[in-house]
């Protein structure tokens, strides 16, 4: 699988980093979709996705690249996540702007009040 | 490896039918946004993880263009779809209705 850059008793070695990565950036995306179920207001729950979920692509493309056998390959998967991490920065920037303006009140004062709310909304 | 990293696409999709949840709840339209904002990321990886299982690599050109796709929606949300207050500060008041 991999052509130039390894020898065959450096595959299995490539396997083994490419299983580490891509569960660890599975536990991640676990940890971005528990935060967007469980977390009490909308600018907590744009902390929890934007930023594991990235980190978790983040992770799963590192662990990717390993199996790919070419460095432009290698490349465009390192672009993508580029892109994605540009993409959250500016999707948790406006989404949290437009929240504020349309008068969503950032949560205040400890997580008994906010569970409260959230009861009381869901 | 194919069938390990094709358990893992699954996994993610089975956090994306999760995120799902959200969107019925709300309670704002943002958060139901950020549920799109999750099939977004998690999309482009589930695909990324298929190419590579598959040996498909025109998959990684739709992971781009997912990737893409998901500012897109975004962005359009919150300057065509956001039930602003009325006087609230904004370039231009728009309300297109929930």
């Amino acid at each position: 699988m991999e052509g130039e850059l390894l020898g065959v008793g450096m595959s299995a070695l490539a396997d083994g980093a490419t299983v580490i990565l891509v569960l660890a950036g599975a536990f991640f995306f676990l940890a971005g979709t528990v935060g967007l179920l469980r977390f009490p207001d909308v600018y907590c729950r744009l902390h929890a996705l934007t930023k594991a979920d990235t980190l978790g692509l983040g992770l799963i493309v590192l662990g990717l690249t390993f199996q790919v056998g070419t460095w432009p390959t290698r490349i465009l998967l390192l672009v993508i996540w580029f892109l994605a991490l540009m993409a959250a920065a500016t999707v948790c920037h406006l989404l949290a702007d437009a929240s504020l303006r349309s008068g969503v009140e950032p949560l205040r004062g400890g997580p008994k009040s906010g569970e409260a709310e959230h009861q009381a909304a869901s | 490896m194919s069938a390990f990293l094709t358990g893992v696409a699954l996994f993610l999709l089975l956090n994306v039918a999760a995120g799902l949840i959200r969107v019925v709840r709300g309670p704002t339209q943002a958060d139901r946004m950020l549920a799109a904002q999750l099939f977004g990321t998690t999309g482009v990886a589930i695909v990324l993880l298929l190419s590579q299982a598959t040996g498909e690599p025109a998959l990684r050109d739709i992971a781009l263009i997912f990737a893409l796709l998901a500012v897109v929606i975004s962005v359009a949300f919150v300057k065509r779809g956001w039930v602003r207050k009325a006087g609230s500060p904004g370039e231009e008041e728009v309300d297109l209705g929930g």
